[in-house]
């Protein structure tokens, strides 16, 4: 590409007695047409469903399954600019496929601990009064390869199981005050219209405080992988209690200990007990460029650029270190920063070609500080195999490829 | 002067109580009993909600046999997909193996979860009848139940899983 560029700006810098050679000599490596420096003819005319360019090829990342309607896709983190997380890249984790849902049929029942068991139906909800917000949803097994030493050798195989969204819709809590909220209340269990029904319980707390029933996102209607028409929203918690394709939410003395909160996403520990309800994603940071599997083109200027979030709140401070780890630089965050949403950072940084690794750390409102693979590890054991948050490490060789670094 | 600002102050809260209660929209219609008892499938860890019906190990075998030996292996190990049976004792191998044995604090779930979501391409389509008798032979296979103990509304709940008391809530 680079001598073609070359042979085009030297045939055009020549100017008309050039040209005139190049007619008469037509050679047959000269008969290829010189780009014009305007095209002669028309584009594509408009069109009703915009699609990206033909040279854009970003995908979600997907592994060969024996059951891909129970399987995951990845976010290519490394290719998205930004905090937003174009809806048609953003991961997918299904446990009985995608369900085609027509919302025109589809009702969210509202029962159990209420003063009026009521139905909603997708056209119901959009008149109720609406909010839009900035959130990130990530699956609690994200990152899961980061508890090896090695971890993952790109960052959409080490944490493109997150992706963040403008989600719009109705808080929950009109819809459970519209069905009225018994005293005894105090958790919720929501379940998708999926072949599984996938459950999970949450608190009532969270459900009024945060928690949205969307049916937008980034501006259209939410996709069908993302729970088209209803998903719920509960900003921060780990993925699978953001239930998809939402269709029914019981009120609840207690939670239900569905299989998904029990014998999956439970935390266990060395000495045998395991945590549950562990639904708060803590602070986690990557680089996303350079990252594992993109060379750098040369030393010399190289913005650093990377993805911090903590499902407790406002990301505060991303710091990134260029000596793996002796010293750190604060980063510059890209504002406005959102709670508990994709916070975008930013390095100017001059590579001088000699071998080095790049490490990112972040910092939430709370004051947590992203930790280290060890200081997890000794929180955790080695048995965990959810919520692993440690410092992720690029090496960058000297002929300039990127691997994961070893910690 | 004291008094009646009091006063005062109690009935602007007694005024404005109202405005903090829930506001209503009157948006949605009422579910009907029907519709509510179609839709709800969730058991508890108590099993209140379980339906009628029953089975036994003996009966479940077959039922296994049939919907769930391919995925699942034989006597409930081995397959391709996840491991039915184990003890907690598993837990502290590594890598640990969670399995229904080792790992799950209640009976009820193995039902709830068999029954909206097993076969994993056939959700749905088991009975009550052979759920329950599923659940037992793998309750079996872990030596929680015998052979012929028939599972019901009022046993299963009273099934008490090794790992009951093995979780406790995220401390972070």
């Amino acid at each position: 590409m680079k001598s073609r560029d070359a042979t085009r700006r030297s045939f055009l810098g020549t100017g008309a007695l050039a040209g005139a050679a190049w007619t008469a000599c037509s050679s047959p490596e000269a008969e290829a047409p010189a780009e014009p420096d305007q095209p002669s003819s028309l584009g594509t005319p408009v069109r009703r469903y915009g699609q990206r360019s033909p040279y854009e090829k970003a995908a979600r990342g997907v592994r060969e399954s024996q059951t891909p309607e129970a399987a995951s896709s990845r976010t290519p983190l490394d290719q998205t600019y930004g905090i937003i997380t174009p809806s048609a890249l953003h991961f997918e984790r299904h446990h009985a496929g995608v369900p085609e849902i027509d919302p025109a049929t589809h009702k969210l029942l509202v029962h159990g601990l209420v003063d009026r068991p009521m139905a909603f139906s997708v056209d119901d909800i959009k008149r109720l009064p609406s909010v839009s917000r900035v959130h990130f949803v990530e699956c609690s097994g994200n990152s899961g390869g980061e508890w090896s030493p090695a971890g993952a050798p790109t960052v959409a195989l080490s944490h493109g199981l997150a992706s963040c969204s403008e989600w719009t819709g109705v808080p929950l809590r009109i819809l459970l005050e519209e069905a009225g909220i018994q005293p005894e209340a105090r958790w919720v269990l929501a379940e998708g219209a999926d072949a599984c029904l996938m459950q999970r319980s949450a608190t009532l707390e969270k459900a009024l405080e945060e928690g949205i029933v969307a049916y937008g996102q980034n501006g259209e209607a939410i996709r069908p992988e993302q729970g088209y028409p209803l998903r719920l929203i509960l900003p921060g918690w780990e993925g699978n209690t953001n239930v998809k394709w939402l269709r029914r939410i019981k009120l609840t003395a207690g939670p239900q200990y569905v299989k998904d909160e029990t014998s999956k996403y439970t935390e266990l520990m060395e000495d045998g007990t395991a945590w549950i309800f562990t639904f708060e994603m803590d602070a986690k940071s990557v680089i996303t460029a350079p990252s594992g599997g993109h060379g750098v083109d040369g030393p010399g200027f190289l913005e650093i650029s990377g993805l911090a979030w903590s499902g407790r709140g406002k990301i505060t401070q991303a710091e990134v270190s260029t000596d793996a780890g002796q010293t750190w630089a604060e980063a510059e965050l890209q504002t406005p920063v959102y709670s508990k949403a994709f916070t975008r950072f930013r390095l100017p940084w001059e590579w001088d070609g000699s071998e080095t690794v790049l490490l990112s750390r972040c910092r939430d409102e709370t004051g947590y500080l992203q930790p280290g693979r060890a200081e997890l590890i000794e929180q955790r054991g080695r048995k965990s195999a959810y919520h692993c948050n440690r410092i992720k490490g690029w090496r960058i060789a000297a002929d300039g490829s990127v691997t994961s670094a070893e910690v | 002067m004291q008094k009646s600002s009091l006063l005062s102050i109690a009935t602007i809260v007694a005024c404005a109580a109202p405005t903090l209660l829930a506001q209503t929209y009157g948006v949605g219609r009422p579910a009907s009993a029907d519709e509510v008892a179609a839709w709800d499938v969730t058991i508890g860890p108590e099993g209140r909600e379980l339906p009628t019906g029953s089975g036994t190990a003996k009966d479940g075998a077959q039922v296994y046999e049939v919907r769930c030996k391919e995925c699942h292996g034989d006597q409930g190990v081995g397959g391709d997909h996840a491991a039915l049976v184990g003890n907690p004792e598993q837990l502290k191998q590594t890598p640990p193996l969670k399995t229904v044995g080792s790992y799950w604090p209640y009976a009820t779930t193995l039902f709830d979860y068999t029954r909206r979501a097993m076969p994993f391409e056939e959700p749905g389509t088991l009975s009550a009848d052979q759920v329950y008798a599923v659940t037992a032979y793998i309750l079996h296979l872990n030596g929680l139940v015998s052979e012929d103990d028939v599972l019901d509304r009022e046993s299963l709940p009273r099934v008490v899983m090794p790992n009951r008391e093995g979780f406790v809530r995220d401390p972070r």
